[in-house]
C-alpha cells in the first residue's frame, strides 16, 4: 500500500464504541445503561428522517409511535415508492420454525463468513437476534407472508446458507415489507406525529460546533430551497449503484444525501465493496436505462454455455453439443453451474471478453433448460419458474421455452456506506445512517434475503432505542435559521445549482451518467486491477472536467425540473466513482464482492490477506482536489474463527 | 423504427396545456416506452428545448410512479404490465402515438406527464393501516391464516397505487384502489378489529377527493398492471353497506 501513499493521508483509527462483554449480552446491555427522554418530553425533540424506505419509513413510524416530532422527506411523490419496494426473493429471521439447526449463532455465523470476514461482528450478532422480531413485527402490521395449508408461515432456502430461514411474499416480499412500514407511517402522518415531505430532495447536511444539526431541502415542485433544523438526522437513502449506471436500482437511487453528509465531514467506509449479480437480462442497445434481475434460483436447471469459436453466429440450436462451451461445468466440475455468485460472474465476464458472448449485441452467455425440460417436462419447468420465464419473455420477446435464455451479471447493491459505530451513529455526532446507506452489516458480500432484514432492523429495533439515547444526552442551545452555517448551506446550495445550470455546453446528463457508468464497468466492475484503477483514475478526473464545461441543464431551478435534479445526482456519482477506485486500489487484496485480480488463488477464487487488510477503511474529505485522510476501523474475530471461504 | 409521437405538454398547473408533434427516429424494438421517451429527450436537448416530464423510478413494474395514456390506453395497449414493462416491439414503424397524462380530476397535471397523486395517500391515511405499536406484536405463528385467505389478500396487496384504475374509469374514480386495501386488511385476521371503520373512512376520503362514483364498467380491472379483481370491489361495497346500517356483528 505504500507505493500509493501519495493518494492518501493517513489518519488516526476509527472506533466503533462496541460495548464491552460477551456478544450474547452487548445489546441487552447498551439497552440497559441507555438514558431515556421521558414521554411527555419527547415531543420537545425533532427529529429529521430523509428516505422512507424500510429503514427510512420504520424509523421514522417507531420514534412517531414513542412521541418524537419527525419529518420524513423522499424525492419520489409517495413514500411508497423506495427502492426496497423492489426486492423480490425474501427476508430471514432465525426462527428456527423448520427445525433444521437454525439459530441466531448460526445466522450470525452464515452472515459473517458470506461477508468474507470484513464485517463488524457484535452489530451482526445484534441483526441475528433482532430478525426474528421483525417477522412478528410485520405479521402484525398484516404482511401477506406465504403460509401452509395449517396456517403456519412457510419458509423457502436461499442462497449460501444451508437451513431455511426466508420468508416470503410470492417474489414480491419487499413490496409488502415496505407496504406494512409504509402503512405504519401513514398511521403516524395520520396522526400527525409525522410530517411527510414528498418530491423533496436533500442537498446539504447543516452542521454547527461539529454536530448535526439539519439538512438543506429543495422542493423539487417549486424549487424552493430551506433549512430544516432538528435534533438528529438520520440518513436511510440507499446504496449507490448507479455509480454504474446499468444497475438493477431504480432510475431515481442516488448517493447525494450521503455525499454531501460526506463532504461535510463524514466517513465514508468500503466503497469499493460492491455486488455483481450473475443472473440479469443482458443489455439490448445503447438505448437501455437500467437492468433487471431474475431470481438466481434460475441456476438451479438452467445450464450456461457459449459457443467454444468465438464470432459464432449461428442460432443456438444449430450449435452441436461439442461445440459448445459449458464453461461453468468444465472449470468447475463439483459445483457446476451453482458456483457462488462472483465466480459465476466473473466468468462470463470473461468468455464475453474474449468474443464469445452470444447475441445481437454479443453481451450475454445462453441459460439453457432444453436439457431440464426434456428430463423434468415443461409442466415442471413452469411450475418452477413461470413468472420469470414470463418476466424474460415480456422484457426480451424471446420465448425462453423455445430458445435458451441469454444472462449477464449486473450491479444491483453497495455493500460500502457510510460508517457508523455500534449505535448507527457516524462520526458526527447526532448524525445516523441505516439501512444501505451504512457500511456496517454486510462486510464485503451481502447474503441474499438480508437487506430488508437489516433495514427493518435498524429502523424498528436499533435506531429508535440509540437516538433517544443520544437525545437524552444533549444539552445545546437551538440553531436558528440565520446561524451562518444553515445560510451559508442554503446559499452553498444555490450556488452550485446556479453553477450547474451555468455551463450551457453540448453534453447531456445522461450522456455523462453513461460514461461513467462505462468506466466503472470496465475498469473497476467484476474484476480489477492495479492498471485498470489507475486508468480509471484518469479517465474519471476527465470525466469531471468534461461534465463541469460541457454539461446542458435547461431552465430554472425555480420549478420542476428533472434535468437540473438528475444533473447534480450525477455529479455526485462522479466524484463518488472517484472515492470508489481509490479505495479499490488501496485494497491490495480480494474478499467478497471485491475481487482484484492479483490477489487469487489457483482456482481463481478470491484470495483474502488478513495480516493487512482486516480493517475497515474509512475515508474522510479533506477539501477540493485534497487526497481524502484515511482512517481504520480495524476488525477483531472472537466469535467466528476467520478462515478462508470455501463452498467446496 | 420511426414515430410520430403527440405529446401532451403543459408548463404548470395554472398552465391550459396543448398538444405538441414530434419525429423521432432509430427507436429500438426492444426498448422499453420509457426508454423511447429518453430518446425523446434527448433530441429535445440537442435541440436547446424542454425535455418532456414523466414519473418513472424502478422500471420493473412494482414502484407505481411511472403512468402514462398511451393512444387512450391507460399504461398502453398490453394488459398486466405498467408503461416501463410495455416494450416498443408492441408498435409498428411509422406509428402514430398520442402520450396524455392521467386524466382524473382528483390527480392535478404538475407538469407535462407529471400528475399529483397525494389524493391515494390521504385516502390510506383515514384507516388503511392495522392500528398497533412497534414492540407489541405477539409470536408470528400465533396468528394462524388458512392459506387460501392469505392468498386472497396477497391478490389484492399487489397494488402499486399507479391509479391506472382511476385515469382508464369514465368516471374518474378510484374505488378499486381503495377496495384493494380494504380486501387485502379485510382478509387477515389482523385486520378485522378496524374492518368497519376503516371502510367507513377511506370511502369518506375517497369522495372528498373528487374521485368518481363506481358504476361497474370494470375498465378499472382490464387496464390494473396487477390485474386486481372487481370482486374486492363487490367485498367493499358489502363492508360498507354493514358499517353504515350497522350490522357488522358477523
Amino acid at each position: 500500500m505504500s507505493e500509493h501513499g501519495h493518494l492518501w493521508q493517513e489518519g488516526p483509527e476509527l472506533d466503533g464504541q462496541v460495548p464491552l462483554g460477551a456478544i450474547e449480552n452487548q445489546w441487552d446491555d447498551l439497552r440497559f445503561s441507555m438514558k431515556l427522554v421521558a414521554p411527555a418530553n419527547r415531543r420537545h425533540y425533532h427529529v429529521v428522517v430523509v428516505g422512507s424506505g424500510l429503514a427510512g419509513a420504520s424509523v421514522a413510524t417507531a420514534l412517531g409511535e414513542q412521541g418524537y416530532r419527525v419529518s420524513c422527506f423522499c424525492f419520489q411523490d409517495s413514500p411508497r415508492r423506495a427502492h426496497s419496494v423492489a426486492a423480490q426473493g425474501g427476508i430471514n429471521a432465525a426462527k428456527n420454525y423448520r427445525n433444521d439447526g437454525d439459530s441466531i449463532r448460526r445466522l450470525f455465523y452464515d452472515t459473517v463468513k458470506g461477508g468474507d470476514y470484513r464485517s463488524r461482528e457484535s452489530n451482526i450478532y445484534r441483526l441475528a437476534q433482532i430478525s426474528t422480531e421483525i417477522i412478528d413485527q410485520c405479521v402484525a402490521q398484516g404482511v401477506p407472508f406465504a403460509r401452509e395449508y395449517g396456517g403456519y408461515l412457510d419458509n423457502r432456502s436461499f442462497g449460501g446458507v444451508q437451513v431455511s430461514r426466508t420468508f416470503y411474499a410470492r417474489g414480491q416480499t419487499g413490496q409488502q415489507l415496505l407496504l406494512g412500514a409504509y402503512q405504519s407511517l401513514t398511521r403516524q402522518i395520520a396522526a400527525g406525529q409525522v410530517e411527510m415531505h414528498v418530491r423533496s430532495e436533500m442537498l446539504d447536511l447543516i452542521v454547527v460546533d461539529g454536530i448535526a444539526r439539519g439538512i438543506v431541502v429543495r422542493n423539487l415542485l417549486t424549487g424552493e430551497l430551506r433549512a430544516v433544523l432538528g435534533d438528529a438526522v438520520v440518513l436511510a437513502t440507499g446504496g449507490y449503484s448507479n455509480v454504474f449506471f446499468l444497475s438493477t436500482n431504480a432510475k431515481g437511487c442516488n448517493a447525494t444525501a450521503i455525499w454531501r453528509a460526506y463532504r461535510r465531514g463524514a466517513v465514508f467506509a468500503n466503497p469499493c465493496y460492491t455486488q455483481i449479480h450473475p443472473t440479469c437480462i443482458p443489455p439490448s442497445g445503447s438505448h437501455q436505462s437500467k437492468l433487471t434481475l431474475m431470481s438466481e434460483s434460475l441456476r438451479n436447471d438452467g445450464r450456461i454455455w457459449v459457443p467454444r469459436r468465438p464470432g459464432d453466429t449461428r442460432s443456438p440450436d444449430a450449435v452441436p453439443e461439442p461445440d459448445r462451451y459449458y464453461f461453468l461445468e468444465e472449470k468447475y466440475p463439483s459445483f457446476g453451474n451453482l458456483v457462488p455468485r462472483d465466480v459465476a460472474s466473473r466468468n462470463a465476464k470473461q468468455v464475453v471478453d474474449e468474443g464469445m458472448g452470444v447475441g445481437l449485441h454479443k453481451n450475454g452467455v445462453y441459460l439453457d433448460f432444453s436439457e431440464a425440460m426434456e428430463r423434468l417436462g415443461r409442466a415442471t419447468i413452469e411450475q418452477r419458474y413461470g413468472n420469470l420465464f414470463d418476466m424474460y419473455h415480456s422484457i426480451t420477446g424471446e420465448d425462453p421455452y423455445a430458445v435458451p435464455m441469454r444472462i449477464y451479471p449486473a450491479v444491483h447493491y453497495t455493500m460500502g456506506g457510510l460508517w457508523v459505530d455500534y449505535q448507527l451513529q457516524s462520526n458526527i455526532p447526532g448524525l445516523f445512517i441505516l439501512g444501505e446507506a451504512n457500511f456496517s452489516d454486510h462486510g464485503a458480500n451481502r447474503l441474499g434475503a438480508s437487506a430488508l432484514m437489516q433495514g427493518l432492523a435498524d429502523g424498528y429495533f436499533i435506531a429508535p432505542y440509540t437516538i433517544g439515547n443520544y437525545l437524552a444526552g444533549i444539552d445545546q442551545a437551538a440553531v436558528t435559521a440565520d446561524a451562518p452555517e444553515v445560510t451559508g448551506a442554503i446559499a452553498d446550495v444555490r450556488n452550485r445549482l446556479s453553477a450547474l445550470l451555468g455551463i450551457q455546453g453540448r453534453r447531456t446528463a445522461l450522456s455523462l451518467h453513461r460514461e461513467l457508468g462505462q468506466i466503472m464497468w470496465e475498469q473497476c466492475g467484476m474484476a480489477r486491477t492495479a492498471e485498470s484503477l489507475s486508468t480509471a483514475q484518469t479517465q474519471l478526473q476527465a470525466l469531471r472536467e468534461e461534465f463541469w464545461n460541457e454539461l446542458y441543464v435547461p431552465g430554472d431551478a425555480g420549478s420542476l425540473n428533472q434535468n437540473l435534479e438528475f444533473a447534480g445526482r450525477v455529479a455526485d456519482l462522479i466524484e463518488l466513482g472517484e472515492l470508489l477506485v481509490l479505495d479499490a486500489l488501496h485494497r491490495e487484496e480480494s474478499c467478497g464482492g471485491h475481487f482484484r485480480e492479483e490477489s487469487q488463488t489457483a482456482d481463481g477464487e478470491a484470495r483474502r490477506n488478513d495480516a493487512e487488510f482486516s480493517y475497515v477503511a474509512g475515508w474522510t474529505w479533506q477539501g477540493e482536489g485534497a487526497a481524502p485522510m484515511l482512517r481504520r476501523e480495524p476488525l477483531a474475530f472472537e466469535a467466528v474463527r476467520l478462515s478462508e471461504r470455501s463452498y467446496s | 423504427m420511426k414515430l410520430h409521437l403527440r405529446v401532451w405538454r403543459q408548463s404548470s398547473v395554472e398552465d391550459r396545456g396543448r398538444f405538441e408533434d414530434y419525429e423521432l427516429d432509430d427507436v429500438s424494438p426492444d426498448s422499453s416506452f420509457l426508454e423511447m421517451l429518453d430518446l425523446l429527450n434527448e433530441q429535445l436537448l440537442e435541440q436547446r428545448k424542454m425535455p418532456v416530464a414523466f414519473d418513472h423510478d424502478c422500471r420493473e413494474g412494482i414502484c407505481g410512479m411511472c403512468g402514462l395514456m398511451i393512444d387512450g390506453m391507460a399504461h398502453g395497449p398490453v394488459p398486466g404490465h405498467t408503461v416501463c414493462q410495455l416494450h416498443m416491439r408492441h408498435f409498428k414503424d411509422g406509428d402514430h402515438i398520442v402520450i396524455e397524462p392521467w386524466r382524473v380530476a382528483a390527480f392535478p397535471v404538475i407538469q407535462d406527464l407529471v400528475v399529483d397523486r397525494g389524493s391515494f395517500d390521504r385516502i390510506l391515511q383515514r384507516g388503511g393501516f392495522i392500528s398497533f405499536a412497534t414492540g407489541t406484536a405477539p409470536e408470528a405463528n400465533s396468528i394462524l391464516i388458512p392459506k387460501d385467505r392469505v392468498d386472497t389478500a396477497m391478490d389484492a396487496a399487489t397494488c402499486i397505487g399507479c391509479g391506472a384504475c382511476a385515469a382508464a374509469c369514465p368516471n374518474g374514480s378510484a374505488t378499486l384502489f381503495t377496495a384493494a386495501k380494504i380486501g387485502h386488511l379485510g382478509h387477515l385476521p389482523q385486520g378485522q378489529p378496524e374492518r368497519y371503520r376503516r371502510v367507513i373512512g377511506m370511502v369518506e376520503q375517497m369522495d372528498a377527493e373528487g374521485f368518481g362514483g363506481c358504476t361497474n364498467v370494470g375498465a378499472c380491472t382490464s387496464v390494473c398492471p396487477k390485474e386486481i379483481g372487481q370482486d374486492f370491489i363487490s367485498q367493499m361495497n358489502r363492508d360498507y353497506l354493514r358499517a353504515v346500517l350497522g350490522r357488522t356483528g358477523d
